[in-house]
Parts: structure tokens; sequence; C-alpha cells
């Protein structure tokens, strides 16, 4: 059974990878031939919906349902997200830098299945390496005939534009995304209509993350169904996984889901570095609610089961956090960011946010005050009622409410920490 | 006549091209924001006004888009812009440590330029390299692994040495440690400025 499908050229040959040569040596454009020669469009978004691939950016949305929301409106648009900036994710750039012509065959493939003649990629601005890697493997595809004008002799035409961001974490929130593709402010608007209806110049729109789009080749060659096959049903295929902290080896594992979090962290990751104990991690960046040994151990790695257990994988950024790890600067740290990245446009998450990132460093100076919990736990609440999982909603995107994951995570898990942290009583008095 | 008539030739050229590559002109600001901070330095009033003209929207919608966005830089920047992340990942492996060092080094503090013009420092957010935790960037060229005294020694070999065209390559090889992944070949192209070497409209050159 196959257990990888993303990486496995770029580990077999890490010389050239990137480059067209290899990527056709490899078998690489086979699928798009096969697309275009034996398959109608609707066959090859058939195979897509058959595989079951759930959406790599964070979201996890069936990515076949999505695309058959597009609206009929013409011109419609492809847009590729790659703003890849939630603190912990860096798979996206190896599968840009690594195997861009990957990317660009699920591009094509995509596009022909949803009746498209005009891609965009949005690369954040800060790979420009990536970029680079990508803008001359399009340049290469279109010399080989794969992209531009009458693709294979098929008389399917497609044009593929790299944007590039500015430096804004919200930019990847799909709808502040396309305002950024506009040349506007990134601001998220306010959904419905969704872009699969009215998205870039409010036209059909479909908009998804760049390793849902670089599994397309395969389940191109090798059907939906196989794809469905791998993993666990409702986690169908393999997951690129980026690992940081206090981990032995550090990286992208690109893994079948269904393992527990004790493999994942012991036997892939390699344990924890210095043999130190495992404090708690983050199982899906820097928006997701914290995991802790005692309760998530043994629980598995897996879209709905981490669902259930209060948390995401969202793009996959699993963060480790050993003995050593003081909670409030690291939860510090992660609103900072997003206070940081808020856009502005709701009240309680543009004041939520810097008021949170205020309390948690009064707190680790050793300036709390007694009711510094209490407070943490009310804003938190303003900004996501009741503190439920998945997030409630008050503001116009899902930013604001993430903010409160790891300062409910820590006020949970770590109360006697934080409390530890405040200025003693009778020391404050005297 | 507009004022970007007067840029250099190659970036004339470059806007043109950005103007056309969209279904919209709109969608051409950002690009041609970059290309204005390569002409001009950074986005000044100037280089807002030349892409408002170009794109045929006035100054202030410019304005307010530039402002959004950290990577437009609305002051002088230096030649070389230090970017150290202190989020997550590299908090939990020092990168607090690595800015400090940094601003040691450099003689400059985040969110300033340096009185000569060599170096800014800034705080950034996640850059992507929490495998190679902690990690900063150079003009927007990635360094990962480092440690204080790396980042100290980077800084001195860039003041001591001035590359005209910053590599991330050679950065890594000089003072980087743990890596994201394998990054593959060595690359020879890079930044000439603090604006992102990205060929059609950033400040991409051919190094050593
Ligand atoms: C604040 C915020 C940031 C996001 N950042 C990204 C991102 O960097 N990359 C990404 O693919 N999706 C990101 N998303 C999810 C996108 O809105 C969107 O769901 C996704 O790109 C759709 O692609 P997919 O269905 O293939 O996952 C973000 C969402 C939010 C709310
Ligand atoms: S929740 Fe925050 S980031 Fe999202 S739209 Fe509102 S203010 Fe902007
Ligand atoms: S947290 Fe520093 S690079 Fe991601």
């Amino acid at each position: 059974m196959t257990d990888r499908i993303l990486t496995v050229r770029m580990e077999a040959h890490p010389s050239d990878s990137h480059t067209i040569d290899r990527y056709v040596k490899t078998g690489g454009y086979k699928a798009l031939r096969k697309a275009l020669k034996k398959m109608k469009p609707e066959a090859v978004a058939a195979e897509v919906n058959a595989s079951n691939i759930r959406g790599r950016g964070g979201a996890g949305f069936p990515m076949g349902v999505k695309w058959g929301f597009l609206g009929a409106a013409e011109p419609r648009y492809l847009v590729v997200n790659c703003d890849e900036s939630e603190p912990g994710t860096f798979n996206d750039r190896q599968l840009v830098e690594r195997d861009p012509h990957q990317l660009l065959e699920g591009i094509a493939i995509s596009s022909y299945a949803l009746g498209i003649s005009r891609a965009f990629i949005y690369v954040r601005g800060e790979y420009a390496r990536g970029a680079r890697r990508l803008q001359r493997a399009i340049d290469e595809a279109k010399e080989a005939g794969y992209l531009g004008e009458d693709i294979l002799s098929s008389g399917f035409s497609l044009d593929v534009t790299i944007h590039l961001g500015g430096g804004a974490y919200i930019c990847g929130e799909e709808t502040a995304l396309l305002n950024s593709l506009e040349g506007r402010r990134g601001e998220p608007r306010l959904k419905p209509p969704f872009p699969a209806i009215a998205g870039l110049y409010a036209k059909p729109t479909i908009v998804n993350n760049v390793e849902s789009i670089s599994n397309v080749p395969w389940i191109t060659l090798n059907g939906g169904l196989a794809y469905a096959d791998i993993g666990p049903d409702r986690s169908a295929g393999t997951k690129m996984l980026s690992i940081s902290g206090h981990i032995n080896k550090p990286g992208n594992h690109e893994i079948v889901m269904g393992m527990t979090w004790r493999e994942l962290i012991y036997d892939i990751g390699g344990g924890i570095r210095d043999g130190n104990e495992l404090k708690a991690w983050i199982p899906g960046g820097a928006s997701s609610p914290w995991f802790v040994p005692d309760k998530h151990l043994d629980t598995r790695v897996e879209l709905d089961e981490v669902g259930a257990n209060g948390s995401m994988i969202g793009a996959g950024a699993v963060v480790v956090m050993d003995e050593t790890t003081n909670v409030v600067a690291a939860a510090h740290s992660i609103v900072r960011f997003f206070a940081h990245e808020s856009c502005g446009q709701c009240t309680p998450c543009r004041e939520g946010t810097s008021w949170m990132e205020d309390i948690l460093a009064r707190i680790m100076d050793g300036r709390g005050r007694p009711e510094d919990i209490d407070l943490l736990m009310d804003v938190s609440d303003n900004i996501s009622p009741g503190l439920s999982w998945p997030p409630a909603m008050t503001t116009i995107c899902p930013l604001g409410p993430s903010a409160t994951a790891p300062v409910a995570s820590i006020v949970r898990y770590f109360r006697d920490e934080i409390e530890a942290m405040m200025p003693n009583k009778e020391a404050a008095n005297a | 006549m507009t004022a970007a008539a007067n840029w250099e030739a190659g970036r004339r050229e470059r806007a043109k091209t950005m103007l056309g590559a969209y279904p919209d002109r709109r969608s051409a600001i950002m690009p041609l924001l970059y290309l204005a901070s390569l002409e001009y330095g950074h986005v000044t009033e100037q280089a807002m006004t030349d892409v408002a003209e170009l794109v045929g929207v006035t100054p202030a919608q410019v304005q307010s888009v530039a402002s959004f966005y950290t990577m437009f830089k609305r002051e002088e920047v230096g030649k070389y812009l230090v970017s150290v992340c202190t989020s997550i990942s590299c908090h939990l492996l020092g990168g607090d440590a690595v800015i400090d060092a940094v601003e040691d080094a450099t003689g400059v503090e985040r969110g300033r330029t340096g009185d000569d013009g060599t170096f800014s420092v800034e705080r950034a957010e996640c850059i992507g390299a929490c495998g190679g935790a902690p990690a900063v960037q150079v003009n927007y060229e990635t360094v990962e692994g480092l440690t204080p005294d790396k980042a100290k020694a980077l800084v001195k070999w860039l003041a001591d040495s001035q590359p005209e065209v910053v590599l991330a390559d050679e950065m890594q090889q000089l003072f980087g440690g743990v890596r994201s992944f394998d990054w593959g070949p060595l690359e020879s192209e890079g930044p000439v400025a603090a604006v992102p070497a990205f060929g059609p409209f950033g400040s991409a050159k051919e190094g050593r």
C-alpha cells in the first residue's frame, strides 16, 4: 500500500527533483496527458471527488465537494494558496521549492477539470526562493508544452501567474487572499458569497492549498478510489506534517493518518530532545488548542478524532514542548503573533488579542494581577463565546477565535504554573 | 508624462509587463510597489504616486494598500534587512536570544535602521523555517539553525564583506545549522536590496 505520494521524488533525487527533466523522467506530466487525452473534465473531477481528499490548508473541507460548488459564470479562476504563514508550518515551502512541477501538473489537471484557463499562485512574499523555483518551473513547463496555449495539442490552454504577497498572515484566509490578489488590503470578506460563486473579481473561483493540489496528479493517474483506500475513512491519503520544537527529528514527515500521537512524536519524530519529558504539543499550528500527554498521547492523528478531542490538525504543524517550557511565554509568543496579524476589522479580535498579549506579558514579567487569569478567560470568551470547539464566532474570520486557543489551553492544563508566576501577596503588600 | 517614465528603463518594462499580467490592472499594485521600492529605496510618497498613476487609481488608494503589508517599507531600510523569527518554534529554541545577539552585533534595535544605512533589524513572525529554528532572513533569504554566536558571526560577515547579492546557500553554509529540509542544489540567485528576489518584479540578481 502506498504510504508516500508527495515526497517520493524529492527524496530519491535530492539534486534535481525540481527540474522538468527529472520530473518527466520519473513519470511526471503523465497524469496530465492521461486527463487531456483520455478523460472528460467531469471524469477528472469525479476522480478527485472519489478520492475523499480533504483540503490541506487548514479547514479540511472535502475538495471534490468544493469543486462541485463552482459557479457557471465565466471566466472562472483557480487560485492556489501558498501563503503558508501559520507558525509551525513549512510543508508548502518544501513542496514548491523541491517539486514545483508536481504542483503545476496538479494545477493544469485541476483547471482542465474545472473549465478554467487562468490560474494564480499566491506565494507569501518571504518565500522568494520558492517563487523563483516555481517561476522557473512555469517557464520550463510552457516551453515543453505543458502550460500555455493548446497544451499537448488538446485545445486546452492555461496561463499561470505567481502573485507575491506582502507579509501578512491574514492573506492566507481565502477571501483576504482574493482581496490581496485584486490589489486591495488583505481583509477577509463576509461569507457568503463563497469564492466558488463570487471570488476573484467577483467571478467563480476555487481556492485550494498547495498540498491539496499537489495530490491531484497521483489521484488522476491512480484513480480516486486508490487514494481513498490510503488511511482511515475520513482522513484519506497522506498528510505532510511539519514537526518542530523540542523534538529530535524536526522536519516535514509525510504520513498516513491513523497512527497515535505517541507513535508520531516518539517514532516518526524521534522523541523529545535531550531525553526530556514531553509537556504539551500543539497538534495543528498556532491556531489549534494544545494537547497534553496524560489525555492525548494515545489518541489518533486523524482529522475527525482530533476534532472530537477539541483541537484540529489544521495545516499540519505539530509543535512539541518539553518540560523546560515556560507555557506563559509560549502562549505569549502565539498571542502576540495573532495580535500582530489581526487585520483590525472586528473589535473583539483587534482589541482582544492585544489585551491578552499585554496580560500575558505582565504575568511573564512577574507583574501579574490576581484577577488576570479570569480576565484572560473573559477576553477569550468575548472573542469566542463559550470557548467551545469548533469555536463560536463573533468575528468575520476565524483568526480572532484562534488567538484564544493557547490562552484557554494554558489555563486549562497549567493553571498552577500561571498562578506560581504571580507575585506573592505578602511581598506585594510589604 | 508620469513620474514613472523616469524609472530605470528595465523597471519601466517590467512595470508594463506587470500591468498586463492580470485581468484587472489594479492587481498590479503590489508587484508595482515592490518595483517602486527598488527605484526609490523604499515606498516613498513619490513611489505611491507613481504606482497610482500607472494603475489608474488615487494615491490614497495605493497608500491604503501599502500600509497594510509589512514588506512594503515606508521608511528607509538598510542594505541588509535582518528579520529574526520569534514565533513559537523559534521562541522555543532560542529565537529571543538570537534577536538580542543581532541587535548587539549590528548596534541596531529591532524596528530600526542604523545610521550608516547598513542594517535594519526587525522581529519577524514565522518565516516557514520552523524545522530549522531558530531562523532568520536577510533580505528575505532564509538561514536556518542559528545560535546567538552564529547570528553575530553572520552579521559581522555581512558588515565586513558587504555582499552585493545575498545568497541563502552561502549564508547557510557559513553560519547555518539544522534545516527544515534538504534544500537541494545551491542557487546563485539572490536579492540586491530588502525587496524579495523574485524575477519578474523583485530584486533578483545572479551572485558569485
Ligand atoms: C487566518 C487564516 C489563515 C489561513 N492561512 C492559510 C494558508 O496560509 N494556506 C492555506 O492553504 N490555507 C490557509 N487558510 C485556509 C484558507 O482560508 C482556505 O480554507 C484554504 O486555502 C482552502 O484550501 P484547501 O481546501 O485546499 O485546504 C487560512 C485560514 C484562515 C482563517
Ligand atoms: S477576526 Fe480578526 S483577522 Fe479576522 S476579519 Fe476580524 S479583525 Fe480581521
Ligand atoms: S516559528 Fe520561526 S520559522 Fe516558523
